[in-house]
């Protein structure tokens, strides 16, 4: 994908932090040396990302120069070279599916086509409504949960044609379905309740699957 | 079958409270002060006895690692980070450890970083893992309200810190030096190695880079002692593993197991076996996708382990099982795996930047048999002059899978080059 794709043409003309997020920079800032601040920029990026409706426009990539006290280029490339980071608006519901081998072994396929059913969009699209856009994504990492579809922020997982038919269904009402498993296991064991520690799954917690929300940039 | 009481990660699956009130009752940060009373020297020791080999891939010796650090703290401070970028397809194991044992994680980090006499230690998490970095940061919140974390770490007379850092999707930063680079606000690009990290890491200070799994074993195994863990698993490849098994079972998960454990009891015992039975199985990835792929013959009698699996041409890894069943596109299944490592190749190196993206072409021509013969072996020798041949591994790692695929599925890639050549004379004679 060359440059000129990745950033978004139409671009607003400034870029503030909040104040909240003002604090937050400076509590990120302080995880590093003194004079090491350029470390910060990768979660700078990622807070101007939450904060302007999932994507960093080059006025915020100005304004975390300054802030950092780094030359404007180094932080556009940094922006460019990771993938999460967005350049150009995304709709509400930015769906990463993975299809890396160990999710197309599983049927990443059927959760493409599903999407494509619904939305006739590829990677890199965003739907007509402007609410779903479409990225193809390299492993996510959850592979014994396979095939995953992340949602935002969350991995959707254990997924086939109707299951990420539904998924879609809850998202277009604005009522996401609980985060993980659709088939119900509660982690990475086997399905049906795993092989190992049934001392353990005996005394078993509710609190192993908590939604909890909260800051993302750690 | 390895025993639950052998099991160093009692929560994997996230049954119980991963917070410190559950892992204080598995356990965790039970005597911390009394395990850095040994010393750093001796915690080294105890680790190297222990034969503690790293579980991020390259299976180096994790005491040996640490040892390499100065025996003496000038001028520039000691760091430790730990790699979370967990990202080599099929391996999924640290997400677990993070969000379901992360105090495993930190009390590990507090003795691994006093063993080498650093302060503070950097959690490098992969971007995409969000939740996951949300319930390590409680967890690190929760460690200094106790006093775990911080000055004088859980009363050991050692200050302590941890940060958590997050990428932004980049394989790339999986590889230490790359990560290195990243934390320090920086495009994911390899160094060239030497200096190594352990002279020159981190802003440029002494540095240890270990995997997730590696650094939160280290407190059990001080606390049971090196030779409880020596005595689990074979000589040189001792301990318990968290594999992760994908792919065509019937039931894929994570399992913690003994090392040198037989892959096919592996499958059989915890992953339901492969679909179909053992006898659909047509290949297995032993340890992500960078290790060349076995055919059912060698599967059959193979054990999971570093040693085993490199006499079989291939290597333990990440022990992220990829199986395959004889439904598979095989030719399809390694091409993908060349997108991905063309995807993710940080350009910086002429013959990955180029021979990834050439080599992924030339698969997807193999897919549709469209080449003749000879390309098989024109494709063979490119893979040879791209191994080796850059910065870092990500080279090797992109060659490797097409080698084990041309190596075991030569007749398969032939089949498909003369069936399409059939089809083609049929359309010209038309």
């Amino acid at each position: 994908m060359s440059i000129d794709d990745r950033i978004a043409s139409d671009q607003p003309k400034s870029f503030k932090f909040t104040a909240e997020n003002e604090k937050e920079i400076k509590r990120i800032i302080a995880k590093y040396p003194k004079g090491r601040q350029a470390s910060a920029v990768m979660p700078l990026l990622d807070l101007a990302q939450r904060q302007h409706d999932n994507w960093i426009p080059m006025a915020a990539i100005e304004a975390i120069a300054v802030r950092l006290d780094m030359a404007e280029i180094r932080v556009l490339e940094v922006a460019t070279f990771y993938t999460m980071f967005n350049l150009k608006p995304v709709g509400k519901y930015f769906l990463q599916a993975c299809t890396t081998t160990p999710c197309w072994l599983r049927g990443s396929d059927e959760m493409m086509r599903c999407i494509k059913d619904r939305y006739g969009i590829a990677s890199g699209q965003t739907s007509d409504c402007g609410r779903f856009s479409l990225l193809e994504v390299e492993c996510l990492g959850a592979c014994v949960n396979a095939p995953i579809l992340q949602v935002n922020d969350d991995f959707y997982e254990d997924l086939d044609y109707q299951t990420t038919g539904a998924l879609l269904d809850s998202l277009e009402a604005d009522a996401p379905l609980p985060v993980g498993s659709v088939v119900g296991r509660s982690g990475s064991e086997a399905s049906g309740g795993g092989t190992t520690l049934a001392a353990v799954k005996s005394g078993k917690s509710a609190t192993s699957t908590s939604k909890k929300r909260g800051s993302a940039h750690a | 079958m390895l025993k639950d009481a052998d099991r160093i990660f009692t929560n994997i699956y996230g049954w119980a409270d991963p917070g410190l009130k559950g892992a204080k009752a598995r356990g965790d940060w039970d005597g911390t002060a009394k395990l850095l009373k040994l010393g750093h020297d001796e915690i080294v020791e105890r680790i190297k006895a222990s034969g503690l080999r790293g579980r991020g891939g390259a299976g180096f010796p994790t005491g040996l690692k640490w040892s390499f650090m100065p025996k003496e703290v000038k001028d520039r401070p000691h760091y430790l980070v730990v790699n979370a970028d967990e990202s080599e397809p099929g391996t999924c194991k640290d997400r677990d450890i993070i969000r379901h044992e992360p105090h495993k994680l930190l009390e590990g980090c507090v003795v691994a970083g006093f063993a080498m006499q650093a302060h503070a230690a950097y959690i490098y998490i992969r971007g995409e893992f969000v939740n996951e970095a949300r319930r390590l940061q409680a967890a690190i919140d929760e460690a200094y309200d106790a006093g775990l974390l911080g000055k004088n770490a859980a009363k050991s007379g050692w200050d302590f810190d941890i940060y958590l850092h997050r990428g932004a999707g980049a394989y790339i930063c999986g590889e230490e030096t790359a990560l290195l680079e990243s934390l320090e606000g920086k495009k994911g690009q390899p160094r060239l190695k030497p200096p190594f990290p352990a002279g020159v890491g981190l802003y440029g200070c002494p540095t240890t880079v270990n995997n997730v799994e590696s650094i939160a074993v280290a407190p059990t195994i001080l606390r049971r002692g090196a030779s409880w863990f020596a005595g689990l698993g074979k000589e040189n490849n001792t301990g318990t593993k968290l594999f992760c098994i994908s792919g065509h079972v019937n039931k894929p998960c994570n399992v913690e197991e003994e090392m040198g454990i037989p892959l096919r009891e592996l499958l059989e015992k915890h992953a339901g076996g492969v679909r179909g039975g053992w006898d659909n199985l047509l290949a297995v990835i032993p340890g992500g996708s960078s290790t060349p792929l076995m055919p059912i013959d060698v599967c059959a009698d193979i054990t999971m382990d570093f040693d085993a699996l490199r006499n079989a041409g291939t290597g333990l890894g990440t022990a992220g099982v990829i199986v395959m069943d004889k439904s598979t596109d095989i030719v399809k299944a390694i091409a993908r795996l060349s997108y991905f490592y063309k995807h993710e190749s940080c350009g910086q190196c002429t013959p990955c930047r180029e021979g990834t993206g050439w080599m992924w072409r030339m698969m997807e021509r193999l897919v549709r048999g469209e080449a003749e013969n000879h390309e098989i072996d024109t494709l063979e020798q490119v893979t040879r002059q791209i191994e080796g041949h850059t910065i870092c591994a990500l080279g090797d790692a992109a060659a490797w899978p097409i080698q084990g695929l041309i190596k075991h599925f030569r007749p398969e890639i032939e089949r498909r080059i003369a069936a399409r050549h059939a089809v083609d004379a049929v359309a010209a004679a038309e």
